[in-house]
């Protein structure tokens, strides 16, 4: 495909967020932040809503000024340049297409600012427009379009202008389920296709899980943790990451000798270096799993389910130890043998297990 | 079901044509009266005329009053638009807390009677006759002040119907300048609004008088009372060919919003901001 023969030409530029400062007010967004990523990378940005990383992704695209740092694209210094200099291909997280102009003309828009000719820019809006599999929509108003379709068409104009980066701004968060899985897919793949140097931010985990080469937990307007999608997932490198990417269950235990006593259960720990005491073990729900057959017994693992959520292909379980509820993900056929009301008991597999301080606060951070 | 459906279908339509034959009457019978007036012959019996409509013509002050007027009404709507339009754009995007100060402001003219506002002026003029111009169409700066809260209730309606953030950073993001911004992307999407706007612009100075009488400029309104103290005739012709003028105006305005595209929410919301500027019955 032309377009994406051209664009290739130009994709895969290092971007680096250095150092970078934002406050509002007595709010501080961004603290201290860093972040590089590599030419023709994909990295997403995770966090709660304040954390900080629209803000990253809006001063990297020049639509805020720092108060201190530096943005550098493809070795040049760009931070005190406006956003109409900086050559960044953008999609928001709302509807963004301009309404009066029907789809080729929202993605031929930027080549007219960069004058290219009326007959040229067209050929490239539609070429545009077939990479991304929307060419039968090409003289559609956004009106006259799906959600889902107006983002392509988004995604295709950010595309059109062959930018030396992709900023992608929650770009999937205003649309259903099952479009919002696909039209991931696709900007994955347009994205590998095309190989351009791409920001994705989101608050979804799933969705930062599944596009991204590498992700970035932030929090409180800094990285928490940044590394591969199932680094950061199997080793988070704190209990904010722990418990904010995927669910956590939060098991009161005693840390000795480099390993946490949970309910009888030796675990190792992510962090063998952690204070000896009372501690709170993070331990994620498919590292949980259970027995309902034999003379289970009493003991401090042995429970009740009380509910199980049907999610497809695995279910997860929530077991009442009497003190404490648990949540076990299984295998939708295992966890249909376990209804509610069975005494089951639980086991739990020997991952590596992060310490978070105890709600008494006598356990390490 | 269907057949109630259809029996409250058929009341609503009959609803509708009663109100727009009996509004029809209320609007379109002075018109037919003051028309009827302009054409009566002299005399009893006397059979109709067009001898006021062709004496129009014939008293130049009144001819100059309405070029001044139909200027004034142009300088005025684009002067306004030309101003408003980037300042409210611009107070969206960046000054988004000075919003409710700017939209007092603007309002404030409503609630200042016309004759207090010649006080006001009276100064001011009498200084810019002196030193710059005392030609009549530097009443456009008075009158850019009157028309100041319908223009800003229009196109605050209008700018409210898109989102102007997204919209401008999506062009910006594109390597739009801000001048590209607003010709390109903002007022294409509020086109309705601008027209609105110009629309009650050209009217409410056509139709002014107050002002001008007091400041001693002769425009349409004026014309036509001095034309009334001589000739009733012709000065009732004059004004039923400024109401048709503002008629067919807005005819052809509504013709061409309409072929626009504007979502319900920007119809909705600017039935809803004439109803409340207008219900007040400020001016």
């Amino acid at each position: 495909m032309t377009a994406t023969v051209e664009t290739a030409a130009r994709a895969g530029v290092e971007v680096r967020l250095e150092n970078l400062q934002r406050r509002y007010g007595a709010v501080t967004a961004l603290n201290d932040f860093s972040l590089t990523l590599a030419p023709g990378e994909l990295v997403a940005l995770l966090g709660p809503s304040g954390c900080g990383k629209t803000t990253a992704l809006r001063l990297l695209a020049g639509l805020e000024e720092a108060d201190g740092g530096r943005v550098v694209i493809g070795g040049q210094d760009v931070t005190g340049l406006p956003a109409n200099k900086r050559d960044v291909g953008m999609v928001f997280q709302s509807y963004s297409l301009f309404p009066h102009m029907v789809a080729w003309e929202n993605v031929a828009f930027g080549l007219q600012m960069r004058k290219v000719g009326p007959a040229e820019r067209k050929r490239r809006a539609l070429e545009v427009l077939d990479l991304v599999g929307l060419a039968p929509v090409a003289y559609r108003y956004a009106v006259q379009m799906s959600g889902g379709q107006q983002q392509r068409v988004a995604l295709a104009r950010a595309l059109a202008i062959q930018p030396k980066v992709l900023l992608l701004d929650e770009p999937l968060s205003a649309l259903d389920a099952k479009v919002r899985s696909r039209l991931r897919d696709e900007i994955r793949r347009v994205q590998l296709e095309v190989g351009i140097t791409t920001l994705f931010v989101t608050h979804d985990q799933e969705e930062a899980l599944a596009i991204a080469d590498r992700v970035g937990v932030m929090n409180a307007g800094h990285i928490e943790q940044l590394g591969p999608p199932t680094e950061v997932y199997t080793r988070p490198a704190s209990p904010f990451v722990a418990e904010f990417v995927g669910l956590t269950n939060r098991l009161p235990g005693t840390v000795s000798r480099g390993e946490v006593d949970v309910r009888g259960a030796r675990l190792p720990l992510v962090h063998s270096d952690a204070a000896e005491g009372n501690a709170v073990a993070l331990v994620r729900p498919e590292a949980v799993a259970m027995t309902s057959e034999g003379d289970i017994g009493d003991g401090p693992l042995v429970g009740t389910v009380i509910a199980v959520a049907f999610l497809g292909a695995t279910s997860r379980v929530t077991v009442d130890l009497g003190d404490i509820t648990v949540l076990a993900q299984l295998p939708t056929s295992e966890a249909a043998a376990n209804p509610a009301g069975t005494r089951v008991k639980l086991v739990l597999r020997k991952d590596p297990v992060l310490i978070a301080r105890d709600e008494t606060g006598t356990a390490d951070a | 079901m269907a057949a109630v459906s259809r029996s409250r279908r058929a009341k609503l339509q009959v609803f509708r044509v009663v109100t727009f034959v009996v509004l029809g009457i209320f609007f379109l019978g002075p018109i037919w009266s003051m028309f009827e007036f302009s054409t009566r012959g002299v005399g009893e019996n006397a059979a109709r005329t067009l001898d006021s409509w062709k004496a129009i013509g014939t008293y130049p002050d009144l001819v100059a009053g309405i070029i001044a007027s139909l200027e004034l009404a142009a300088i005025t709507s684009i002067g306004i638009l030309v101003v408003l339009v980037p300042t409210m754009v611009w107070v969206r995007l960046r000054l988004p807390k000075l919003r409710r100060a700017i939209e007092s402001i603007s309002l404030l003219p409503l609630t200042i009677p016309a004759i207090v506002l010649v006080v006001g002026f009276s100064p001011m003029y009498r200084w810019m006759g002196i030193n710059l111009s005392d030609s009549i169409l530097t009443l456009s700066f008075a009158y850019a002040i009157l028309v100041l809260p319908y223009a800003y209730r229009s196109l605050d309606a209008g700018l409210a119907a898109i989102d102007v953030k997204t919209l401008s950073e999506a062009a910006r993001s594109l390597g739009a300048g801000w001048f590209t911004v607003m010709w390109r992307v903002i007022v294409p999407n509020i086109s309705s609004a601008l027209l609105n706007a110009g629309l009650l612009s050209v009217a409410l100075v056509l139709g002014e008088y107050t002002i001008a009488n007091n400041l001693l400029y002769p425009n349409l309104q004026v014309e036509i009372v001095t034309v009334a103290r001589s000739n009733a005739g012709v000065s009732i012709a004059v004004a039923v060919a400024s109401l048709l003028f503002a008629f067919v105006l807005l005819v052809a305005l509504s013709f061409v919003g309409g072929r626009r595209r504007q979502s319900p929410k920007a119809t909705e919301r600017l039935v809803q901001t004439y109803a409340r500027d207008f219900s007040g019955g400020t001016r």
